[in-house]
């Protein structure tokens, strides 16, 4: 097998021009792939990361229908303490579940005294909260980041701050109605402007818990959702399964489950782009499975043919159609594993150089994001035995029709 | 015992419509460490008879018998492995693998065919290099020497794995006239050095003058 290899790589020396040519081809290929998987993976976490860390969390448990009228904010369909009870204790037993917080959702009149505006509201326990969505604080574009929200004081999404005109210790007073009809008001001091982001609750306002149930006179613990922190995102599928297995045994006297809980997929338009941004990924894998296969096809079909007359002579003297026919496809081979080596060198040096360099870029209202492209070894390792074995499947066709060749008519070739 | 026993051997080659009768029922026998010489115009059928021998290409009728084993119907598969273990070949064009340096060429069939171990290899490549007066030049490549240089390479190849029977087509038909001569007497010093039959197809006047056994053949058939 040494010599087969010796002689492919000789072979490939021979044809120098042809054979750099060709593995330029496969490098530009592999860092085309490289490139784009690295750095829209990046942008693709960086953007779930925003979702999920600074406003919807991992998982999010409602009360079953909820999700689907969230638009109305309905409180009547808010959990209760009793079923909160039940919710807690499976929760803190599962060890996968880093944090979570409960939150009241509801929508009120923001008035500056002068104007009044519609405008959507969470109501958080800020400690829960900032464990559960720790990029929360870093969204508050101006005021006190720390402890993120006091007794009595609101975060005021950036829309509303603008167009109302209030800036940070304003006084402003919210009115809503409660699920009962009744109607109540309350001022507010505006703690902080908040940075919008896309996606739902991304232009929401924030107060306390306690403050949203002496505003909306709830007597009772309710809460509208329960949104969720994992140790790791990996655990997305299994937790969630967990939780849904689990949570599907509670079922109300019509023998339908209570809750329903979501993945933050689920929730998250984005979720739909992140799924565009795989499918490229994988039509530029094919474009470069494609490049592969027409140019190792190509130059090993031309190999072949100019060595018509050496093929005649090593199988006439004995050399087996299996020997002659791993010739040629180890040569295949050796053009994949120099393009892809080459390709996957220039990847990870640009890669690198990306992360050195901070290249910044603005995805809509959000400005100045940094690319922090990253590969996985599991990607560099697919792309390449993909690649490789592409090389090798390209050079069958022509290494079968070598070891096939009758030596009489190989040795006649001029 | 003969090393070559031909049969009323028949090759009929089907071109279209038309058949061609290349060797039209011929009979001989080869003896071991003789210098047989097949003569005779181009088209006579001298190539395809060597073709026969070597197992390269089969008899349409006829029998045939190498070393002992009738080849007249011997699979595409098994003729690959019998001409590595008892045929060598010297081609016109010398037919030397270029990226392969002369040790590698010579060494090409014990390694690639026959599975030598290295050691043995490099003996017996060392021991062909010197018998073919080319000692000292095995790392040049076939591009680095001349064709009478070649063609010594090529018959060390020819004889690296023991073969008994070398078949030659025109051996010397791309040489120069003192050049055929060096090699037509190296061919003969290896017969006597090593047992080895040669068989050439030639219509070279200097190798049939050379030859001990002349069979000429005119329209696939012996005029002798």
């Amino acid at each position: 097998m040494l010599n087969i290899i010796k002689m492919a790589a000789r072979n490939l020396r021979r044809y120098l021009r042809r054979t750099l040519l060709t593995s330029a081809l496969i490098t530009l290929g592999v860092v085309s792939v490289l490139l784009f998987i690295s750095v829209s993976g990046s942008f693709k976490g960086m953007m779930v990361g925003q979702i999920t860390d600074s406003m919807l969390g991992h998982l999010q448990i409602h009360r079953k229908g909820y999700l689907s009228s969230i638009d109305n904010l309905p409180l009547n369909m808010n959990l209760s303490g009793k079923q909160l009870g039940k919710i807690t204790e499976i929760l803190d037993r599962n060890e996968a579940i880093e944090a979570y917080s409960m939150r009241i959702k509801f929508g009120a009149m923001f008035s500056n005294y002068n104007e009044t505006t519609n405008i959507r509201l969470n109501a958080i326990d800020p400690e829960q909260e900032l464990k559960t969505v720790p990029l929360l604080g870093d969204r508050i574009l101006d005021g006190e980041k720390e402890g993120l929200l006091n007794p009595g004081e609101i975060l005021v999404p950036e829309l509303i701050a603008k167009g109302m005109k209030v800036t940070i210790g304003d006084s402003i007073v919210l009115v809503a109605t409660n699920k009962d009809g009744s109607v109540n008001g309350q001022p507010f001091t505006v703690r902080g402007i908040l940075e919008s982001i896309s996606g739902p609750g991304g232009r929401d306002g924030y107060i306390r818990l306690a403050d949203a149930r002496t505003l909306l006179r709830m007597e009772e613990q309710e809460i509208s959702e329960i949104a969720i922190r994992l140790t790791g995102l990996d655990q997305l599928v299994p937790v969630f399964k967990q939780l849904e297995t689990t949570l599907s045994g509670f079922k109300n006297k019509m023998d339908k489950p209570v809750f329903e809980v979501h993945t933050w997929e689920k929730i998250s338009p984005f979720f739909n782009i992140a799924r565009m941004i795989d499918l490229m990924t994988f039509f530029i894998k094919i474009m470069l499975v494609a490049i592969v296969l027409v140019s190792i096809m190509n130059v090993m079909i031309m190999a072949v043919y100019e060595r018509i007359n050496e093929i005649g002579t090593i199988a006439a003297i004995g050399t087996s159609p299996s020997k002659i026919l791993a010739l040629f496809l180890t040569e295949g081979f050796l053009l994949g594993l120099l393009g892809t080596s080459i390709g996957v060198s220039i990847s990870l040096a640009s890669i690198a150089i990306m992360n050195i360099t901070q290249i910044s870029f603005d995805f809509g209202r959000q400005t100045g994001l940094i690319l922090t492209p990253t590969i996985a070894a599991g990607d560099v390792i697919a792309v390449s035995l993909i690649v490789i074995g592409i090389a090798v499947l390209g050079s069958l066709q022509p290494a079968w029709k070598a070891s096939h060749m009758d030596p009489i008519d190989a040795l006649r070739h001029v | 015992m003969s090393l070559v026993v031909a049969t009323n051997l028949t090759k009929t080659y089907v071109s279209g419509d038309i058949e061609v009768k290349a060797i039209r029922g011929v009979d001989f026998t080869i003896k071991p460490a003789s210098f047989v010489s097949f003569v005779g115009p181009s088209g006579s059928g001298k190539s395809t008879l060597l073709n026969m021998i070597g197992c390269l290409d089969p008899p349409t009728s006829g029998s045939l018998v190498v070393t002992g084993q009738d080849v007249t119907h011997i699979s595409s598969k098994d003729s690959a492995k019998f001409r590595g273990d008892h045929i060598g070949f010297i081609f016109q064009d010398f037919n030397l693998i270029p990226v392969l340096t002369v040790f590698e060429n010579i060494e090409y069939p014990l390694q690639m065919v026959q599975n030598w171990p290295a050691e043995q290899r490099r003996q017996r490549v060392e021991e062909l290099l010197t018998a073919v007066g080319m000692e000292g030049q095995g790392n040049k490549l076939p591009s680095q020497i001349s064709g009478g240089q070649k063609q010594r390479v090529a018959v060390a190849r020819a004889l690296s794995s023991k073969a008994k029977l070398i078949l030659a087509d025109e051996p010397t038909a791309n040489l120069d006239r003192v050049t055929a001569f060096k090699i037509i007497d190296l061919m003969k010093k290896m017969r006597d050095e090593f047992s080895t039959s040669f068989v050439f197809s030639t219509h070279d006047p200097k190798v049939v003058e050379n030859a001990e056994i002349v069979y000429t053949l005119e329209d696939g058939q012996f005029t002798n």
